[in-house]
């Protein structure tokens, strides 16, 4: 089937099998390959993208749900060369060690920072809890939150 | 496959008695994992994350109407009186998981393990079904007939869940591996109706299906009477009569064991987490009306 959907601001179109994930059209049909997959459950959050702006796991969505819908993903925050505060946070932290999850931790942290600009620990846990990283132990995760809510509060973008 | 996708219930409804075999999807939390991994294909689906009726939530009196369609995000946002309700939607998977799960999905997959599942039972609600051939309200017992099956026929949309709202305190607890995506190996949620002077507590992931304890809640009841709490807060009840409380919960649980935990540990979480409930809402019962 033919959906269209607004990715990053730009109309697309992809000629789908039904039962496509939202996640599979990103990656396969539109070669956005920011966003990761990997358990394809749900369970790993590294799949993380907007619909309609609401923070979802792009492989629990089915393609045809996204038609006529906005989608934002982990490449409509920066690109090499001007990184979204958030991004530059990661690097300067020591947030990423493989960097497979990164995306999608991004993602997340952008949509808590957009509801929350000033979250404590707690809250980043618990809204990071669908995010799964095997590498950092998460603190110094926790600790680019914090970098990048204090930057985005002093040189609002 | 197919997918078929009606803007109205109407619509949704005229889609559902042409084609019965087409799979109802609505935030796809549970269902886009059996597509993933192969486990189901479906002939086809009805999208009905589009139906407006479904994404209502109604206050008429003490009454709440609360949409199918409803994802646990915004029952957080929007309810945040219904307590237990909140507190269980709070543990539904993780943040991406809640904007899309929702309620009517609790209920249409109808796993005992749905944490929604045994709130709506503490709150005695009524399941809304609707099919071209009209609308029908039933039980929540009615309608969880068993494991994964539900009393939704062929031509039918879950299209609501309504209760009349208790007043007194409620809760919902827990016990699982991690704080997100966890399958609960144990759920609770108490709810004290002053009015009734009732406590009622249901159970989830210990059954078949969603089960209340009848003879801990006759026996809560019963320990607040004695011991005067339900005309004075400050008296509490008494250690053994708590301890009494959780036994009778776990008597209640009809656990097996499987991957995820044995039933005895099932049934001892059960005593431990409907011990914690009591003590909490006895708590909050002290507490001075806001």
């Amino acid at each position: 089937m033919l959906i269209r959907l607004n990715v990053n601001g730009e109309w697309r179109e992809a000629d789908v099998w039904p039962g496509s994930s939202l996640l599979s059209v990103l990656r396969d049909d539109l070669g956005l390959w920011g966003t990761k997959n990997a358990c394809e459950q749900g369970e790993c959050g590294s799949c993380s993208a907007w619909l309609d702006g609401e923070l979802v796991a792009s492989c629990l969505v089915l393609a045809a749900q996204a038609d006529g819908r906005r989608v934002e993903t982990i490449e409509s925050l920066g690109r090499e060369g001007e990184l979204h505060p958030v991004q530059e946070a990661f690097l300067d932290a020591g947030a990423v060690q493989c960097g497979f999850c990164t995306p999608g931790f991004e993602v997340a942290v952008t949509d808590l920072l957009r509801h929350d600009p000033h979250p404590s620990d707690e809250t980043i846990r618990e809204a990071l809890a669908g995010n799964l990283c095997r590498c950092t132990g998460y603190q110094k995760i926790v600790d680019a939150v914090h970098l990048a809510a204090d930057r985005m509060s002093e040189a609002p973008r | 496959m197919k997918v078929y996708r009606p803007s109205s219930l109407g619509e949704a409804l005229d889609v559902r008695a042409a084609h019965p075999e087409a799979v109802p999807i609505a935030g796809g939390t549970d269902l886009m994992v059996e597509l993933n991994f192969g486990r189901r294909r479906p002939e086809a689906f009805v999208d009905i994350s589009r139906l407006p009726e479904l994404g209502v939530i109604r206050r008429e009196g003490d009454t709440v109407s609360l949409g199918a369609g409803v994802p646990y995000a915004r029952i957080i946002r929007e309810l945040p009186d219904q307590v237990a309700l909140v507190q269980a939607a709070r543990t539904v998977g993780s943040p991406q998981i809640r904007t899309r799960g929702t309620v009517g999905g609790n209920l249409g997959t109808g796993s005992p393990a749905g944490d929604a599942l045994p709130v709506l039972a503490a709150y005695d609600a009524r399941i809304v079904l609707a099919s071209a051939r009209g609308t029908r309200r039933i039980s929540w017992r009615d309608f969880l007939v068993g494991p994964k099956r539900t009393a939704l026929a062929p031509d039918e949309l879950i299209v609501a869940a309504e209760w009349d709202v208790p007043q007194g305190p409620g809760s919902f607890s827990k016990v699982g591996t991690r704080n997100a995506m966890v399958i609960a190996i144990a759920g609770l949620s108490l709810q004290v109706d002053e009015a009734a002077r009732g406590v009622r507590v249901a159970l989830g992931s210990v059954g078949p299906t969603i089960l209340r304890a009848p003879d801990a809640e006759a026996f809560g009841a019963g320990a607040l009477d004695e011991s005067g709490a339900w005309a004075n807060p400050e008296a509490g009840v008494p250690e053994a009569a708590l301890a009494r409380f959780g036994e009778l919960v776990a008597a209640a649980a009809k656990p097996i064991d499987d991957v995820r935990g044995t039933a005895a540990y099932r049934r001892h979480a059960c005593g431990v987490l409907a011990r914690r409930a009591l003590t909490w809402a006895l708590a909050d019962r002290r507490l001075p009306a806001s």
